[in-house]
């Protein structure tokens, strides 16, 4: 689950990692007292507006700005809120603002000079071990540092037995270049960052950047957050963060009736039991001249049901020309699921798009008859050749 | 011959009298699974589908001789129930619960080393060997003893292998779903080096999917190492980036996640690697005849 950048942070700070003082609003007005208080709390009297929205590079599209009065905070909030802010990460139309998060601004002078760091936490697939990665180049995009300078990339290997070391964190700081105050406060940084990673069960850190203010303080000037879905049920405070105005309303009506969907630009829709057949199946529409539409696994249990719902959710988008079905009946029969489609075809009424049903496995003789009998304008199908060539026939 | 189970396993199940538990054993016992009972702490001493039940893993080792034990347990505890087969000295753990916490998964992992237990799974099938015994939710019915082993992340694209096999009269040795997390017992290459030390495999499907490293790492090894003809296919080709696809391990986040990425690195170390699902079955029999 994906979460705002000030609930990242707020999760951040619980476990006492080192962010800018800040205060969410949803309105100018709000932010105008934010900012107030802020300067009440901090003495700070410049403040940075930022758009919240799941994608990065806000500051791009014009979703971040620094104010420096408390009427200029104001302002941008009022031009912020509202706007449909486009960065490389959101689709064209881009995303609506609801809220802006209102900050001390760290970035003030000071004897030193003020240093970008990158850092990030992620999940080492190949060593099943959480893995720190930093560097000196902060603030850029780090796929361009992993091109350009791929010396200037660290790792930091965590063993789960003892977490983060005391060298493991020192090497860190002395890798970023620090000495004085500011190695002291990136040590006591990393020790907190992997706190939190690991106790809020999050799959991926990314703060960037890391800030070396021009006193020697440390912080998380940005923070992207990812929490590991299956780990929710234990951090119900978090769960309650999960923002659906975020996601595709077709995918969060999918997710309450427990089926598994992601949206996509294409012209067949598909329904399938099974994440690595649905997959190989959006693959097989491909290569017969279409292009699906979506990810959709219905699960072990095809009834009918679920089946509806599973159509009416495919149908809601007007790309689609057609819908391929394919279930592999293992513990499910196929006739079942054959009655389950007829059933929902009925239900549903008038559905204007071809449908090829696919059904192998238990039964899929009797399935296969089922919808051949039942007079509905359905294509069957038993092996998998024919189907990719029935999809070939409709849209290739 | 065949790898990880046969005849002679003797098979207990983790969280036995639950619903999934039940199902599934009845249906392993139905198949011809030598099930020699199950595990549900506090229930220990009852009998359940005519098989004893214990309260410990240590129990049914002791007491049942169990060598092989299949996880149904929720996710919340079965990471500490593939724990406690570990250490209670069970062999080949197969884990089928979906939806285990990651960070969950990395503790298990770390448990596991220099322990002499192979897990399979979680977020699996689990494993077959035709005729001799079912260790899963497969679909027994579909597999027929025969010549072809097969490692796949998925389920259903699993049968989907399995059944074209089946029909082109290749069958199968074992069918060994390993699951598809992010953080899983056996790999993508454990398999596949399981299946070219044994002397009844003649050929290997591999299937994989879009997300981490283990079909480059199994490729790879293949390339050194490989002795019998290996037929693959990647789903996920048409997976958008950033996105989980059903399994929590299907994820591109960069360049080498891709399933084009994977097809060129198995092309490149010899594997036959398909482009359609519909054609492994195919494939292999060319290969095979």
């Amino acid at each position: 689950m994906n979460l705002h950048e000030y609930q990242g942070k707020s999760i951040l700070k619980g476990y006492g990692v080192s962010v800018p003082f800040g205060i969410v609003a949803s309105s100018p007005e709000e932010a105008f007292e934010a900012a107030k208080e802020i300067q009440k709390k901090t003495g700070f009297d410049k403040w940075a507006v930022k758009a919240q929205i799941h994608a990065g590079g806000r500051g791009k599209g014009g979703g971040v700005k620094i104010a420096k009065t408390l009427d200029e905070v104001k302002r941008y909030a009022d031009e912020i809120i509202g706007m449909m802010l486009v960065t490389p990460q959101t689709k064209k139309e881009g995303k609506l603002v609801s809220r802006v998060l209102v900050e001390q601004n760290i970035y003030y002078p000071g004897p030193e000079d003020v240093e970008e760091y990158y850092m990030s936490i992620l999940l080492n697939r190949d060593q099943g071990q959480n893995m720190l990665m930093y560097s000196p180049r902060g603030g850029m995009n780090i796929e361009q540092v992993a091109e350009e300078a791929p010396e200037e990339i660290f790792h930091e290997l965590i063993d789960p037995k003892v977490g983060l070391t005391g060298f493991q964190a020192r090497r860190i700081a002395f890798n970023l270049g620090l000495s004085g105050v500011a190695f002291k406060e990136m040590v006591k940084f990393v020790a907190a960052l992997y706190k939190a990673y690991t106790g809020a069960d999050a799959s991926l850190f990314e703060i960037n950047p890391i800030i070396k203010a021009a006193d020697g303080r440390v912080y998380a000037a940005d923070a992207k957050v990812v929490i590991d879905n299956n780990a929710l049920y234990r951090h119900k405070d978090i769960a309650d963060m999960r923002d659906l105005a975020e996601e595709d309303p077709t995918e969060v009506e999918a997710s309450r009736f427990d089926l598994n969907f992601v949206k996509l630009d294409g012209n067949v829709g598909c329904m399938v039991n099974g994440a690595g057949l649905a997959m190989a199946t959006m693959d097989m529409i491909k290569m017969s001249g279409g292009d699906p539409a979506n990810f959709l696994d219905v699960g072990g249990t095809a009834d009918a049901k679920r089946v509806e719902e599973a159509f009416r959710i495919i149908l809601k988008d007007e790309n689609v020309k057609a819908i391929l079905v394919n279930i592999f009946g293992g513990i499910v029969r196929c006739d079942r699921v054959a009655q389950g489609i007829v059933d929902a075809y009925n239900n549903i009424g008038d559905i204007s798009v071809p449908i090829i049903v696919r059904l192998q496995g238990t039964n899929a003789e009797e399935g296969k008859k089922l919808i051949d009998d039942s007079g509905l304008k359905v294509h069957s199908a038993i092996l998998l050749q024919e189907a990719a060539q029935l999809v070939n026939e409709v849209v290739g | 011959m065949s790898v990880l189970v046969n005849k002679d396993s003797k098979v207990i199940v983790q969280g036995f009298t639950g619903g999934e538990g039940t199902f599934h054993a009845g249906q392993m016992i139905e198949y011809g699974t030598n099930v020699v009972g199950g595990v549900t702490p506090g229930k220990g001493g009852q009998t359940h589908l005519e098989k004893p039940v214990f309260n410990t893993v240590k129990d049914a080792v002791d007491k049942a001789g169990a060598d092989v034990s299949v996880i149904f347990v929720p996710p919340a505890f079965a990471a500490d129930a593939i724990m406690e087969a570990a250490e209670a000295g069970i062999k080949v753990i197969v884990c089928i619960t979906e939806g285990i916490p990651t960070e969950d998964m990395v503790k298990v992992k770390e448990y596991l080393k220099g322990r002499d237990a192979r897990l399979v799974g979680p977020n699996c099938p689990g494993v077959i060997t035709p005729g001799e015994a079912k260790v899963g939710i497969m679909p027994g019915f579909i597999h027929e003893k025969g010549r072809v082993g097969i490692v796949s992340r998925s389920g259903t694209l699993t049968y989907e292998a399995v059944d074209q096999l089946t029909k082109a009269g290749l069958g199968q040795t074992t069918a060994l779903g390993i699951g598809g997390d992010p953080i899983i017992g056996t790999t993508t290459r454990d398999a596949v080096e399981l299946f070219m030390n044994d002397p009844e495999t003649e050929g290997i499907v591999m299937i994989g999917e879009i997300g981490g490293n283990m079909e480059a790492d199994a490729a790879y090894w293949i390339k050194e190492h490989g002795n019998k003809p290996v037929v693959s296919f990647i789903a996920g080709a048409t997976a958008p980036k950033g996105r989980t696809m059903g399994h929590a391990g299907a994820i591109i986040g960069g360049k080498s996640d891709t399933a084009e990425a994977k097809k060129e690195i198995l092309t490149d170390c010899g594997i036959h690697v398909v482009d359609s699902p519909a054609q492994i079955g195919a494939k292999m029999l060319e290969l095979l005849r």
